[in-house]
């Protein structure tokens, strides 16, 4: 690991200051992610600003099917809430196998959606979900939020404070675990609303980061069944492709997990 | 630099060392703790758990600097007064481990794993239960039996973090 | 058997330590003014280096000295050698390509050590290592072995043209291509065997201590034989003469091979504390690892078997290329050849067999014997092909297996191999029952109804161990001989200390040889003491690998207790007024037989050290040492069967059952034992379906961390039934084979078998990744 410098804030406010200050700071929240990529030389920010001790990131909130969890919320919080399980079990069940236990002792739900890592799963839940990402500055919707590899909408010095959603009528993930890393090598998460929208958010396949599915959504929509997966055509062309799998078997995996999920929910 | 205190093992620490500095490296040498393994690079292999204010954590994927003011137990905490923790004892008892270089991270995984499971820990619970922890010598088979037999030593109850 | 003796499921003796966090491993020690080092390496896989500027790094915060190849080179520390010679058919000596420690002008794989860095801390040393300009000129690469034998292909090493290192034979191939002419029926596969890196746990280390004052060397290091490193560092590599140089190999984190060896590292940083004046620790991390740490297996086969109009095999023929990387490690030539070759034969009785194996260099990590070390390739090659031809042929692989045993001992093999003893039919039996295999056809119609293919798959092993009697290895080209020591310390008070040569970075020793001691002499398992690990504690020693450390280490220790044996029951004698032929060893005492006269073990061992009373001309004391080289090899051997349920959507494998009936000759602790199959099994089981070293066209490791090189995790894994029906041995005192690597051996075939049983597709390679499997379910449909 380079040097760094580390700063613990103890406000959202505290943490923006901290980051205006710095030559290229990183925030720092369970750091699942940022540890080991500094360990292995990969990125050297010059200051880390830690965000695990900023009370009012933290918590979730259940008002009806209004669900609001603070970003510093570790994904064995989110994995083993009642009141989250009793709106919304998908993303219990989701939370519950991100990493493992260790890690979800640490990792936090705003962590992996600022870092938007391609294999990730939580981004397909936020756009599955239809999910709303609060910041200190604003409100981004998670269809805009998601930009790219790696990539998101989050300006300088941006911190993501809590994410929000309705809970659809039904949802569900499945994933195909890349067995090496046991990052999804393919995770598909749907969701039903009362209306009838369906929406088919897919991570760990696309070349570009989590996508959805419009061919998928249209055939949900009409029929919402396993079997309505059959007929969808998924285009390999935008698939990613890596020693583990080719983006073929991916497309594969999408109409897997895609049927498996609406089995689930 | 920064002079960093926490409590391990119930006494109070403190040590100087940079800020790039791992949690587990503030173990193994600034405190002489050196139970506590490094066994991969990229927080994968678990020979690293501790606990964290009750909690297993991975002490290579943290800065000491983000542990500072928490309360760590590491496997030289776990048995009391010379008697092993029952998760140690099973562990000899069905031979749960061989070159014994992961042991620490598995027996403070399992430890954790009975704490948020209790008597509800059965077989493909313990092995998801153990995705992060890698074992090149045992098979997991003995270690598996380990775990369920100190469940049911301990009475399976269950314990809230601290 | 008492409660601690020989067959007793002894609790371990070494676990509270490891379980209370005091192992003491290679990475935890520490001595003063301890200063650390990082390794620049190569990031190409064949270059040649123009130019060392390490100005900008010795000028940088904490870093004492950065030290390269050239100054190495002068200081006369010599090449990395191979210890086992093989000659080509044509008669010609193998083609070894030098190997500096640090590479001086060539570069040949990514990693490839150049320099070494010391500094106050990793960080600094790391930072300081990237500071380090290594000028390359690239030159062309070759990773591929079958490519890398063609014409016009980069050349890795000036002394071997076109790459290959040797070509060599053994069988009649005359014989071989008369029977398969005259055959009913021809099998033929083409195999490929996955290249794996072993991955401890615990990944090398090393510490090296000069000390000025007495111009002597401390090597603590990461090893599996740390008298077979003093001796290779002392003779070969000019580091220091024996005498002065101490190699200390204490807790070592499972070795599986890849810490038989001695690599670079151990005499860059005894030969950097010298340079430097302090002692230099160096850790290597996961990536480097993978990197460096010799690699196993990488074989391309070719195999040819016949059948006579009874289904019985006429000829086996085979034709093997080996990638042993870009330098020969010291055991990588016996590994393809001697330990591969002579167990084609497997469990059956085969008129002919001829194998041809070439050697190859290539830009990779050089490869050498990981757990099993040349009989799983072999044993994966028959078993593959075995279960090829009872398909073909349409009947049970479990009779086309049985129909072709054999069955009467000694036998001899036509590839080397003089079997002693085992009854194969017993180990198929006991693993067919446990298996439940006529209960298959309904399980596998249950799972049908669920959407999941199931298949079932078996696999009769047989493997030589017990490495390995010292002539018999000498006329095939061994440097050393492979004897055992040991060396037994009765105290005043009667506590034993016994030191070996053995090494146990896992295996148990300090129980079961503990065992052994307390079995023979009446005494608690707690007054015994096992010493190893130390070349200033134990005499000599050539440490544990081949499943020798029962059959050859412990044999070794039988007899230092014969001897020490026979003094005490003369001092009884003597002590006694008897004859010492009546004296006999009973409840902690040496009594005359029939009567109630005893002298208890204690009071013993002090009147053989107090020397008031000893028969006369004896000399005082009570500790005796023994050599023991093995008359022959042991020969383990057993039946695994392996059932799967794929799932044809993903082509995810789920191992419903895994079932081991081994033959291991007689047991020390059986649970030890079943240990060892576990995790043999396990890592056999990741061969087959996880594990694959990968490289790039240009040499880069694909797979260079757990994020890609997939490692057996718990839910990978199902719990193991395994059982032994056990022949003693014939050749060694205890009638112990070894069990250490036959989980490795003997699982990859069951379940490949098993999967492309399911499947329905005989056509599948290690390893049987979820996308293959799905590929391959998909083309059978």
């Amino acid at each position: 690991m380079y040097e760094t410098n580390y700063h613990r804030a103890s406000s959202v406010q505290e943490a923006v200051q901290m980051m205006g200050a710095a030559a290229e700071g990183k925030y720092l929240s369970g750091g699942m992610t940022i540890i080991p990529t500094m360990r292995q030389r990969l990125a050297a920010p010059s200051d880390l600003i830690d965000l695990r001790h900023i009370a009012e990131m933290k918590g979730i909130a259940v008002d009806g099917r209004s669900v609001r969890i603070g970003a510093a919320t570790t994904h064995e919080e989110v994995a083993t809430s009642a009141a989250l399980a009793a709106v919304c079990p998908a993303l219990c069940g989701l939370a519950g196998h991100i990493g493992d236990p260790a890690v979800r002792h640490m990792g936090t739900i705003g962590g992996s959606i600022a870092n938007n890592d391609p294999a990730a799963d939580y981004p397909a839940a936020m756009l599955g979900l239809d999910a709303v990402i609060v910041t200190d500055r604003r409100e981004i919707m998670a269809g805009d939020f998601f930009t790219g590899l790696f990539e998101t909408a989050l300006e300088e010095g941006e911190i993501i404070t809590a994410v929000r959603f309705e809970t659809p009528a039904k949802a569900a993930y499945r994933k195909f675990p890349n067995p090496a890393s046991r990052y999804a090598m393919t995770g598909v998460f749907v969701a039903r609303r009362d209306n009838g929208d369906v929406r088919v958010a897919v991570t760990g396949a696309g070349s570009n980061g989590v996508f959805r599915h419009s061919g998928l959504e249209a055939a949900l929509s009409a029929n919402w069944s396993p079997d309505a997966v059959a007929n969808v055509t998924v285009d390999a062309s935008d698939l990613l492709a890596d020693l583990h799998a080719s983006a073929a078997y991916r497309a594969n995996l999408v109409k897997v997990m895609t049927k498996r999920a609406v089995a689930a929910a | 630099m920064a002079k960093i205190t926490m409590t391990v093992n119930g006494r109070q620490v403190s040590g100087v060392c940079d800020d790039r500095t791992l949690l587990v490296h503030f173990i193994r040498e600034n405190l002489g703790l050196t139970g506590t393994h490094v066994g991969c690079d990229t927080s994968q292999c678990g020979a690293c758990v501790i606990h964290m204010d009750g909690q297993s954590v991975k002490s290579c994927s943290i800065l000491a600097a983000q542990a500072a003011g928490s309360s760590i137990t590491t496997i030289e905490g776990l048995a009391q007064n010379g008697e092993l923790h029952p998760v140690q004892a099973a562990f000899k008892a069905h031979h749960g481990l061989q070159c014994g270089f992961c042991t620490p991270g598995m027996v403070m995984t399992a430890v954790d794993m009975i704490r948020r499971h209790g008597s509800d820990l059965d077989e493909a619970t313990v092995r998801a239960e153990l995705e992060g922890n890698i074992c090149r010598c045992t098979g997991y088979h003995n270690i598996v039996k380990a775990i369920l037999a100190a469940v049911h030593e301990t009475g399976g109850v269950r314990q809230a973090a601290e | 058997m008492g409660v601690d003796g020989i067959g007793a499921r002894v609790a371990r003796k070494e676990d509270r330590r490891f379980l209370t966090g005091k192992g003491r491993y290679t990475d935890d020690m520490s001595v003063p003014g301890m200063k650390y080092a990082v390794f620049v390496r190569s990031p190409h896989a064949h270059a040649t280096i123009t130019g060392i500027d390490s100005t900008a790094a010795k000028a940088m915060p904490g870093v004492i000295d950065v030290l390269d190849g050239k100054q190495l080179l002068a200081d006369g520390i010599g090449n990395l050698i191979c210890g086992w010679m093989i000659h080509s058919k044509d008669g010609s000596p193998m083609k070894m390509g030098a190997w500096r420690p640090l590479a001086d002008r060539t570069v040949r794989y990514v990693g490839d050590a150049v320099a070494i860095v010391v500094a106050d801390s990793v960080a600094e040393a790391r930072d300081a290592a990237e500071a380090v300009v290594v000028d390359y000129d690239l030159l062309p690469v070759v990773t591929d072995p079958v490519q890398a034998l063609a014409e016009g292909q980069p050349q890795l090493h000036p002394e071997a043209p076109n790459n290959l290192i040797f070509d060599w034979e053994l069988g009649d191939a005359g014989a071989v291509d008369r029977a398969l002419g005259a055959a009913a029926h021809v099998t033929e596969l083409k195999i490929y065997n996955n290249r794996l890196s072993p991955n401890p746990m615990e990944p090398r280390a090393t510490l090296g201590i000069y000390d000025a004052g007495d111009d002597h060397y401390t090597c603590y290091t990461t090893s599996q034989n740390p008298h077979l490193a003093r001796l290779v560092m002392s003779a070969f590599y000019n580091v220091a003469p024996e005498n002065k140089l101490r190699v200390i190999a204490p807790d070592v984190g499972g070795g599986f091979g890849s810490k038989i060896y001695i690599y670079p590292e151990e005499i860059v940083c005894l030969w950097a504390s010298k340079r430097t004046g302090v002692p230099v620790k160096w850790t290597s991390d996961r990536t480097e690892a993978f990197l460096t740490d010799a690699h196993g297996r990488d074989h391309v086969s070719t195999v040819k078997m016949a059948f006579d109009a009874g289904n019985r095999i006429t000829a086996l023929k085979v034709d093997t290329i080996a990638n042993l990387g870009a330098y020969m490690s010291l055991f990588s030539s016996c590994v393809p050849t001697y330990l591969y070759a002579t167990l084609l034969s497997g469990q059956y009785d085969i008129p002919a067999i001829h194998a041809n194996v070439r050697t190859v260099y290539t830009n990779t990590a050089p490869v050498d014997a990981y757990r099993g070390a040349g009989r799983p390739e072999a044993t994966y090659l028959l078993e593959r092909t075995m279960e090829t031809a009872a398909r073909e042929l349409g009947i049970s692989p479990a009779e086309l297996r049985r129909s072709n045993f054999i069955r009467s001992f000694p036998h001899q093999t036509p590839v080397i191999m003089n079997y002693d003893a085992g009854d194969y039919e017993a180990s198929l039996n006991a693993a067919m029952t446990a298996a439940d295999w006529n209960g298959f056809a309904a399980r596998k119609a249950e799972a049908e109804r669920r959407g999941m293919k199931r298949g079932i798959g078996m696999s009769c092993y047989i493997e030589a161990c017990g490495l390995a009697p010292s002539a018999a290895v000498g006329s095939l080209g061994a440097g050393v001989g492979l004897w055992e020591s040991a060396e037994v310390r009765v105290n005043m008070v009667g506590t034993i200390e016994v030191m070996t040569g053995s090494h146990s970075h896992g295996q148990g020793h300090e129980t079961t040889f503990a065992q052994l001691v307390a079995d023979r002499f009446g005494v608690p398992i707690d007054s015994v003491n096992i010493v190893h690990g130390d070349t200033d504690k134990v005499q000599m020693g050539m440490g544990t690998y081949g499943s020798r450390s029962g059959a050859v280490g412990m044999s070794a220790i039988v007899k230092a207790l014969d001897k020490i044996e026979v003094k005490a029951k003369r001092i009884a004698a003597h002590l006694m007024e008897a004859d010492e032929n009546d004296i006999v060893f009973e409840d902690g005492s040496l009594k005359v037989a029939g009567t109630d006269k005893a002298v208890p073990w204690s009071q013993l061992a002090l009147s053989a050290y107090t020397a008031h009373n000893l028969p006369p001309g004896m000399e005082p004391g009570l500790k005796e040492g023994a050599f023991y080289d093995p008359a022959n090899f042991t020969f383990p051997a057993g039946c695994y069967i392996c059932e799967v349920e794929v799932d044809p959507e993903t082509g995810r494998t789920k191992i419903v059952q895994f079932v081991a009936a081994d033959d291991f000759g007689n047991v020390i602790n059986p649970m030890i034992v079943e240990g060892q199959v576990h995790g043999g099994v396990a890592q056999g089981i990741g061969q087959a379906l996880l594990e694959g070293v990968y490289y790039d066209d240009s040499g880069q490791l694909l797979t260079a961390s757990y994020m890609d090189y997939a490692m057996p995790r718990a839910d990978d894994l199902p719990s193991f039934k395994v059982s032994t029906s056990n022949t003693p041995c014939p050749n060694n005192p205890l009638g112990i084979k070894g069990c250490g690597e036959a989980g490795a051996i003997g699982s990859p075939p069951a379940l490949i078998n098993a999967i492309t049983d399911a499947i329905g597709n005989n056509a599948l390679t290690m390893p049987a990744t979820p996308e293959k499997v799905w590929a391959a379910a998909q083309a059978a449909n």
